[in-house]
């Protein structure tokens, strides 16, 4: 597929399908199933990104981003036989996606060679729990096959789901060649909670509580993500204040997870002194945050119209002098962890990520930026505060566990810029708008940089004001399948190492 | 009465190192805690943990064999007689006459064996991972240990440890090139014999990194203890050789009175605490080696052992 096809640009493909009104800020359309395949081949083609794939019981959309033409929108197809032509089969990225909508509402991707389940493990309570009518249990849980591997001398290591230490559950299926990895297959879904089952039919200020509970050290970006949508749905515009403030709760969970993230990255290499003086600075974050907002991870803290909470009397001074206080304290655990050399020995060369990849996946967030693809919600498509501030985002090119260690590093530099200018000029006003008595039917649709990645939220709101249908897509889709590319060829013993400089959520994932 | 005494300082020995094991473990990771500044856990609480697990039933795994529980009394049995050959606080020691430098590593070497085995034996794949790379490793450290055991036996002359300490703590010593490299090489080894880092972590929680940890990641209650037990001693072990062999003053004499024996003790004590600060500054100041790095490492050990022996035979012909 080249791009002299007639529908090589994305905004002319979702102009020639119907528009969907009421769909905010980006157009959606429904299309018919040649304009579908199209998007495909663009798609595998490596035009556009794959931002989003899910599905209501008798249609399935597709978020797509043209990076060149600075194009967002959705694709919707009808398919009242279930049935879909699968993306996955050309284009891997959507290929855990596709299997999620099987499992979630029935919806069959046709030619998608893999027909096992994904996040339905056989031990709900109901099968499909998204379609129309949700299916009875599964009888039994069945063997869940994992893809062959054949060769002289492999043997294989099952990892998880319970760990040896305190983590998420996931199960990883090694196979190995002495200590060398030939090839990782995860199996993810053990922490499935239901929430976009549970969104359906939830009042607004009930579903923006569980849209915040989607994964815990993401609490600011998927409220920030959920609210987005119901004020574009809803349209809504946001204070100036109620804005700012929600850019500083967004940057103070970036330092915090950033600061977590580096410390956690060097203690998986048993070096314990940065995970220490990394912890202490995380932590001086997380109880700034439940000085300034009432609760550390600033929890319930972003509601649609604005924020729940003003800053408190002396948050600005506080957060000031945590300014001070990282920038004195941060300089030299950098210079530590450039100079200590048996430390370096481990994150360069690690776990290398190659930039083709990272564009295909459309990988977010750290995993990207290090390896060349400098995609940033905050810029692209961008959306207040960020617009009238100037920051950077970094990238770098190497793709190793060290540039990840370091697009980190940069990005809490930019953060402490970004709440600097933040606090320079706070406007006085109200910090939310009152949302309209008559709630009105709308659609929306958001993109908000997490500390990981961009997170999707699309919204459908009924006349009553009660959610119909609301899909989050957290940025470890795209990021957890490229770490199984990552590990190849490393040693088993660094796996550890490349899956901390990932952090990829899995509850965010599981959903 | 000259025997009565050597046999009275042996059983004391014996219980010694078995009291002051757990104790080394805690302030190493006592200060390692403060170092990181933590509060860290208290020095007593190593024997607390073996007293908990002492408590607790063993879980065993269906498929596992007589070997599997015969192992951890034998790894105890030969750790704590390795222990007893080193000198901590006094030198007549009554088995240093019949066991020496060599049988250490022998018996060292005989209880990794049956580690190595018993990780193998229930058939995970964990203990198969930690088994492949334990003995990967100690085919590194024993020919380097051994190498070292050579040269510091061809300057003082005897390989029974008793007579070394006691060579070493005379004034016909003098400087050496070779005592100082045998100093550095003697020092990885006990590193890696030990599992500490640079070469493994013995507090990580990382399944996939972990080598002695893995081997013994299925046992449980009392089989558990006793594994902790003997690796408290091992690390005991290395530490008073290290004492014995180059700190080796106020060391008690044969024959000698209680008097000279509390001296003996109160300076051992001191040596390991010294040593036990260094351990954790070192383990704090350096991030863990890849597994394949581990080689260069103790290869590293290994011509260091060799060139002291050569050096020894070099200035001898001269």
């Amino acid at each position: 597929m080249t791009t002299d096809q007639p529908h090589s640009s994305l905004a002319a493909l979702l102009a020639s399908g119907a528009p969907v009104t009421g769909h905010r800020p980006w157009p959606r359309c429904l299309v018919d199933r040649p304009a579908w395949q199209l998007a495909s081949a663009q798609l595998a083609a490596g035009h556009w990104t794959l931002l989003g794939l899910w599905g209501e019981p008798d249609l399935v959309h597709l978020a797509l981003l043209a990076e060149a033409e600075g194009t967002i929108g959705v694709l919707s197809l009808a398919c009242p036989d279930q049935r879909y032509p699968s993306i996955g089969q050309t284009h891997p990225p959507a290929l855990r996606l596709e299997r999620a909508l099987r499992d979630l509402s029935g919806l069959v991707p046709e030619g998608l060679p893999d027909r096992r389940p994904w996040l339905d493990h056989g031990s709900w309570p109901v099968s499909q729990p998204l379609a129309a009518a949700p299916g009875p249990p599964a009888p039994a849980a069945a063997p869940y096959p994992f893809l062959p591997v054949e060769g002289e001398g492999l043997h294989q290591i099952p990892v998880g789901p319970v760990h040896a230490g305190i983590i998420e559950p996931g199960h990883f299926r090694f196979t190995a060649h002495g200590e060398t990895v030939v090839r990782l297959e995860e199996r993810l879904g053990y922490v499935h909670k239901g929430i976009e089952r549970l969104l359906a039919g939830a009042d607004l200020a009930g579903a923006a509580k569980l849209a915040g509970r989607v994964s815990g050290d993401s609490v600011v970006a998927y409220g920030l993500a959920f609210a987005q949508a119901a004020e574009a749905a809803l349209s809504l515009t946001v204070p100036p204040r109620a804005q700012r403030l929600r850019g500083l709760m967004a940057e103070l969970e970036r330092l915090a997870n950033h600061f977590g993230d580096i410390g956690a990255i060097c203690n998986d290499a048993s070096f314990a002194l940065m995970h220490a003086h990394c912890g202490m600075l995380r932590e001086r974050v997380l109880r700034l945050a439940e000085t300034c907002f009432g609760h550390r991870l600033m929890r319930d803290c972003v509601v649609p119209g604005g924020v729940a909470a003003d800053l408190k009397g002396t948050g600005v001074q506080a957060l000031r002098a945590l300014l001070a206080e990282i920038e004195a304290r941060f300089g030299p655990l950098i210079e530590l962890y450039d100079n200590t050399a048996s430390l370096l020995d481990r994150t360069v060369g690690t776990g290398i990520l190659k930039p083709a990849l990272a564009r295909l996946y459309g990988a977010g967030g750290y995993v990207g930026r290090a390896s060349g693809r400098g995609f940033d919600a905050r810029k692209l498509p961008g959306y207040p505060p960020y617009d009238g501030l100037s920051f950077d985002v970094p990238v770098l090119d190497a793709g190793d566990v060290n540039a990840r260690v370091w697009i980190r590093i940069r990005e809490v530099q930019a953060s402490l810029g970004l709440i600097e200018q933040l606090l320079a000029e706070l406007p006085v006003g109200p910090i939310a708008a009152p949302l309209p008595a008559a709630l009105a039917a709308g659609e929306g649709m958001a993109l908000v940089e997490g500390f990981r990645g961009d997170v999707l939220v699309w919204l459908r709101l009924g006349a009553d004001g009660r959610v119909l249908r609301c899909h989050l897509r957290d940025p470890s889709w795209f990021q957890w399948p490229l770490l199984e590319a990552v590990i190849e060829g490393n040693i088993v013993a660094d796996f550890p190492l490349c899956n901390k400089s990932f952090n990829c959520s899995y509850s965010g994932h599981d959903l | 009465m000259a025997v009565l005494l050597s046999l009275v300082v042996q059983a004391g020995q014996m219980a010694l190192v078995l009291l002051l094991a757990p104790l080394l473990t805690g302030l190493v990771r006592r200060v390692k805690a403060r170092l990181l500044r933590r509060r860290g856990p208290p020095l007593l609480q190593p024997y607390r943990d073996l007293w908990r697990l002492l408590c607790k039933e063993v879980v065993l795994a269906e498929n596992a064999s007589w070997l599997f529980r015969a192992t951890p009394y034998l790894i105890f049995a030969a750790t704590w007689v390795a222990a007893a050959l080193v000198p901590t606080f006094g030198r007549g020691l009554m088995f240093s006459w019949s066991a020496d430098l060599i049988a250490i590593i022998a018996l060292l070497a005989s209880a990794r064996f049956f580690l190595a085995l018993a990780g193998m034996d229930i058939g995970t794949s964990f203990g198969g991972i930690g088994a492949s790379r334990e003995v990967m490793i100690a085919s590194f450290a024993e020919p380097a240990m051994l190498l070292i055991m050579f040269s510091l036996a061809l300057i003082a002359g005897s390989t029974q440890l008793s007579t070394v300490a006691t060579y070493m703590a005379s004034a016909e010593v003098g400087l050496r090139v070779s005592l100082g490299l045998a100093l550095v090489g003697l020092a990885i080894v006990a590193l890696a014999e030990n599992g500490r880092i640079p070469v493994d972590n013995p507090a990580t929680h990382l399944e996939l990194t972990m080598v002695h940890e893995a081997m013994v990641l299925e046992y449980s209650g009392r089989h558990l203890a006793l594994i902790e037990f003997t690796s408290a001693l091992k690390l005991l072990l290395y530490v008073s050789l290290i004492a014995c062999v180059f700190l080796p003053w106020d060391l008690a004499p044969p024959g000698a009175g209680p008097a000279a024996w509390a001296i003996g003790i109160l300076a051992y004590l001191l040596k390991l605490g010294a040593c036990a600060c260094l351990l954790a500054l070192f383990e704090t100041a350096i991030a863990k080696m890849r597994v394949f790095r581990v080689p260069e490492f103790l290869g590293a050990a290994l011509m260091l052992g060799l060139l002291g022996t050569l050096l020894l035979f070099v200035s001898r012909s001269l």
